[in-house]
Order: C-alpha cells, then structure tokens, then sequence
C-alpha cells in the first residue's frame, strides 16, 4: 500500500520536472497569469537577451491593477498608468500573449476572470505576480504569487524554482451561524494564528464548514491565505467545484468533460494522509469579525473593544498595538460597532463575486447610505457587473446612494483615483489594513460584504446580525 | 539577470526593530507605475520617511544621523509580508542595503531577495537580539560582516552568529548566477515533461 498523501503532495509530485541536487525542484506551471504592475520589468529582461515566452498559450494577461473605475470612454488621466498599460499591450502582442483588456467585456480582476473563464482547474500550478494567487487554490489548485524576475522566469521555462513547502491543515468544525460568512471564517483564522502563522507552510482547509461552502466562499477563504503567510491555500475539488466548472468558456470541453473530472476525483488529501501542522476551530463559534489595527491579525469580533496594548504578553506585541492604534486613532476599551466610518468599499480579488454584491445588495435594499458616507461597489470584473445588472443589483445599490463602477483593484490598494483621504475611516471588504494601503493616512476596517454594506448605512460600524 | 557575487560584506547598519513590517510600507504603491526596475530608491519606506508636506520624519529610523551609509538593515520578525511586489527589494538595494538581518521573513520577499542578489540573513532569537544590542550601542558606527561562504555573521567584537541558507541560493549568491540561464540548463528535461503530458 502506497503512503496516504495530501492533495498538495499530489499536486506538487506531479509537476515534479527536475530536483536540483541542491534542493528545490524545477516545477511545471500550468497557467500563468500576468498584469500591468509586475509584468513590465520581466518582458523586457526577456527581450534584452532575445528569450521568448516558452508557452504563451498558458499565459493569459489582464490589467485591473491601476485601471480607473469610472467612465471607460474616456482617456485615461494618469499618464504614468497609462504608459504601463500601453506596456502590457505591446508586451502581449509581441509575445503572443492573450490580454483581456480595458476594452474587454471580459477584463477584471486577475483572480476574478481566471476562475471566471474557467482558466483555474483542480490540480493545477498556478502562479502571478501577485500574493493573491492564492485565491485560485479553492479549486485544488497549487496557486502562488511569485516576484518579478520569477515571472520572468516562468514566461522563458513555463517552470518555477521552488523548495517544496510544507503542509498546514486547517479543519473547521460544524457549520457557520446566520449572518456570518466565510470572510469571518478566514479572518478569525488569521486572529489566531497571526500573519506569519502558516509561513513556509501551504495551508488546506478543510471541515464541514469549507464543504458546504460555494466556490465564491472558497476562494474568499484561500485569497486570505497569504495574509496568514502562508506559500498558499487549497481546498480539496468536490460536486461544487465540478458544477462550478463545467461549461466555462476554457474549462474541459463535453467531449472530455467526463475522464476529466474522474481523474480530478483522486486528487483529494488520502485518509490518514499527514501535515507538518494541524488546527482545528470550530465553525459554529465565529462571530462577524472587524479589523481594528494594521495588519489583517489585529482582528476580533464585532461585539469586540478596541484592545489595550497593556494586555499583550511581549514588548514587540505591545509596540506594535500602540503604533497601530496611534495609526488608526483608536482609544483602547472603545466598542468597535458604533465607530463612525466615512467610506465604504464593497469590491477586491476577496469580496467582489456576484455572491458577495448579492449580500451586500440584500442589506441595502430599500435602505440609504448614512449622510456623510461615500460608499462604492466594485464588481471584481465585467461580467460580474454584467450579472449584477441582470439581477437589478445596480438598482438596488444606486437607490441606496451606492456608486456602481467598472471593475478593477480599485481602493484596495488605490494604485488608481479611487483612494481614502487621510484620516479618513473605510469599511472595506478587502484583504490588507496596512498603513497607507488604501490611501496615505487612510484607516482600513476589513469586514464582510454585508457588514460592510451595513456600516454604510448606519454611518458607523455595525452588528450586521442585528439587521436580520 | 546577471547578479554582483555576494561571498562576504562588511558594512555599517541601521536598525528597524519593527515586527510585520509590509511591502506597502517598503515601497508603497503610488510608486508602483515604473515599468523599469530602477527608479525606487528615494520612494523606500515613502511614507514613513517622509511628512505629508514632503519633508523628512526627524522620527523615523532611517532619518537619524547614525542610520546614514548603513548597507545593512537590522529588522524585525516577518519583514517583507504581505504584497508579492519584488520593487520592494529593488528599492531597498537601491537605497544601499546588500542584506537585511531578521528573524524571519515573509515567503515571497525572501525569493525575491535572492534574485537581487539580497542577502535574507535569518538569525535566532538571541543572535538578534545581540545583534541589536550592539547596533544601538554603537551609536552609528557598528559594522556587521555578512559571510555567505561560511553562513554567519560576525563583527569585530567578537559576534559570531550562524544563519541558515539552502544550498541552492547559497551557491546563487556566491555567484551571482542567472536563475533564468541555469533552469533553461534543464530545457531537455522540460520538453521531456511536456510530451509525457500530451
């Protein structure tokens, strides 16, 4: 009998190329993903030499990262964007390289139009400039962020060099309670075991809460995954992940639809199969959480008080709290719901799938933005705004006082128009509350789509299980 | 890439003893938009370096006088976390640092020092902090080496600190070797793998 193995043993054996004699392995990637922001540097290391892109038919491109949000006829009005933009076109074209485009009803979010287009599949290496790569792992993909010259190095050997991580189970027990969502799941997660938790480690959740989950809810839960260090994210494929899939535009064709997913069928963690590290939390006792600090650790429940630096057991951890606070102009013992918020953002590579703009939708129906709150949707891509409109979530949200833009990273990381002034509050369902992330000087409050949507109404931060 | 060697480094440090320091404070993204890999080096930690009114914080680490010429970075627990963005470490060598020495570091950071020819020099707890012990008691004129060959750190008082390196990225470093120009070594073994697959 074989030795049980983990679904991210199988994928990695897999994809196996070459051991180097010193240590890591030559690893063979199945989709490389590519944007505006990381890509320039390595297309042109590779046309200094004369290096073509070894497989450009695994190479998909789309720009999301500095785009505007607003009206797209007009030109943009950030040169320097503009040049990078022009950069990734010309890049493309002279590689060979598909782009979705500004232009594109299919331009979006990278992690958003990969799944989307059914580009992501189970058992995949996947890999992006970009530490949010790790979304993809809710498919049973191996998917990382990589730097720039390692995406240089995938577009000239399609392979990556690569230590073999090591394994981190994450098993949630029991099921979540009405108006808490897999975004408190990922962020409770991260509140324990703290941002360098999983480092070196790749993390697979699993549980009965990860099973009853859409593929939506998964890939909220493996985007965050960086956030706890880890390499990456996954989740075992399964019925969801199948019907997810089946008949996307770049998923396995009818003809070979059914041999496809027989073999996806094996790559699920054997029983018995071993991790260097196990946690298990249960599901049932989440509550909806909020950040108050700087990075996405400092996290607790809504029902929860601004923490005392006092409280911490190190002298690193208590710095770190009273820098944070200091930052985020906090008093300790302060109640978190009740904190007035002057923005809200509904939208990034975490929370912008039609699921998470149906849940916010249903919290602003029939409701208004509190006065003296800017609050913003965006879909994480083209045709997520496309279904949102089918649906009437336009409506609902622009009768709410919502704006309704094109998609994008938008205020994520503000690489655009769409940042926080400083000083100012944001309730946002992205995935970072570093300093400065969403605009110099800007406070970030991370959160669910409806406690989000929530917040935008009351003008403050909110129980959103109040509501329901 | 071609890289400068790095075998050994002695140089004056500066000290960040800052746990979960962020690429978005590295380098923050409104730098973002350069399609060169030059050009970050005065944006290093912008936004803490810097006042809003575009002075320098008189507060922040680097800003003091003893923290000038300094090529290696003293820093805390998980530095690097966070955005995969590799003009972090473009902006940090740059700046001047040929090493930053930390207890750990964030994954994707590390890999994309070693393809800058960036040392990641892990040490232990206690070799941290005596490292910064001597570094706040030099008051601006410590000197640390950095000894890729022999995997340690020392200075001239006596400190002897051992960091752990895979023998791969050792054998990078000390050669300053193309990633790209070693794996295409590998090119028959890739089209094997391919044709197995099809």
């Amino acid at each position: 009998m074989t030795t049980p193995r983990t679904l991210f043993d199988k994928v990695w054996e897999s994809h196996v190329v070459h051991r180097f004699p010193e240590g890591p392995a030559l690893l063979y990637v199945d989709l490389h993903l590519v944007h505006e922001v990381t890509s320039p540097q390595a297309f042109e290391g590779l046309r200094r030499v004369g290096r073509r892109v070894r497989r450009p038919e695994l190479t998909v491109a789309t720009v999301d990262h500095n785009v505007p949000t607003g009206d797209r006829s007009l030109p943009l009005d950030d040169p320097i964007a503009a040049t990078q933009l022009d950069a990734l076109a010309h890049n493309a074209q002279t590689f060979g390289v598909e782009l979705f485009d500004l232009a594109s009803p299919r331009q979006g979010i990278v992690h958003v139009i990969g799944p989307e287009l059914g580009l992501t599949q189970p058992g995949m290496v996947v890999v992006c400039g970009d530490s949010h790569t790790s979304t993809h792992g809710a498919f049973g993909a191996f998917a990382l962020g990589i730097g720039t010259s390692e995406v240089e190095h995938v577009l000239a050997t399609q392979c990556l060099v690569l230590s073999k991580p090591q394994t981190m189970e994450a098993r949630f027990r029991g099921r979540l309670s009405p108006g808490v969502t897999a975004k408190d799941l990922i962020l409770d997660l991260i509140g324990r075991i703290g941002t360098a938790g999983a480092a070196g480690h790749v993390l697979e959740y699993t549980g009965d809460a990860i099973r009853a989950f859409s593929m939506e809810e998964r890939m909220t839960v493996c985007n965050m995954s960086i956030e706890a260090g880890a390499r990456a994210g996954m989740i075992a494929p399964d019925e969801t992940t199948f019907a997810y899939l089946e008949g996307r535009p770049r998923a396995p064709s009818h003809r070979d639809w059914g041999r496809t997913v027989a073999a996806w069928r094996h790559l699920p963690s054997d029983p018995g199969a071993r991790y260097d590290r196990r946690v298990e939390l249960d599901a049932a006792a989440v509550a909806p959480q909020v950040t108050w600090g700087t990075n996405p650790g400092m996290v607790t429940d809504i029902t929860g008080y601004v923490p005392n630096p006092g409280d911490f057991a190190t002298a690193d951890e208590r710095q770190a709290v009273e820098r944070a606070l200091a930052y985020m102009a906090l008093t300790p013992g302060t109640p978190l719901a009740g904190l007035p918020i002057e923005r809200v953002f509904v939208g990034s590579c975490t929370n912008a799938r039609i699921e998470d703009l149906r849940a916010a939708a249903l919290v602003a129906r029939g409701r208004k933005v509190a006065a003296g709150v800017r609050a913003m949707v965006v879909p994480g891509s083209q045709q997520v705004k496309a279904q949102g409109e089918r649906e009437g979530l336009d409506r609902i949200f622009r009768d709410a006082g919502f704006e309704w833009r094109n998609a994008g990273c938008s205020l994520c990381l503000g690489m655009n128009a769409d940042v926080l002034r400083r000083g100012e509050r944001c309730a946002s369902t992205s995935n970072r509350n570093f300093e400065g992330r969403q605009g110099a000087g800007g406070r970030t409050h991370l959160m669910s789509p409806a406690m989000a949507a929530a917040a935008a109404v009351a003008g403050h931060l909110v129980d959103v299980r109040e509501w329901s | 890439m071609t890289l400068t060697p790095f075998v050994r480094h002695t140089g004056k440090c500066a000290a960040l003893p800052r746990a979960n320091v962020d690429t978005d404070q590295i380098i923050p993204k409104q730098f973002l938009k350069r399609v060169e890999r030059t050009g970050f080096g005065p944006a290093l930690f912008h936004d803490w370096r810097f006042l809003p009114d575009g002075s320098a914080n008189p507060e922040f680490e680097l800003n003091q006088p003893e923290a000038a010429d300094a090529t290696i970075l003293i820093a805390g627990a998980n530095f690097g976390c966070g955005s995969s963005r590799e003009h972090a470490v473009w902006a940090l060598a740059e700046y001047g640092f040929r090493a930053v020495v930390a207890p750990s570091f964030a994954d994707i950071f590390t890999a994309n020092c070693f393809q800058n020819g960036v040392a990641p020099v892990r040490l232990s707890g206690d070799g941290i902090d005596e490292v910064l012990r001597r570094c706040r008691a030099g008051r601006g004129v410590y000197r640390l080496t950095i000894d890729v060959e022999a995997q340690q750190v020392t200075d001239d008082a006596g400190l002897r600190a051992p960091f752990p390196l895979e023998p791969y990225r050792r054998e990078m470093l000390l050669r300053g070797l193309d990633e790209i120009g070693r794996s295409l070594l590998e090119e028959p073994r890739i089209a094997a793998f391919e044709r197995s697959r099809t």
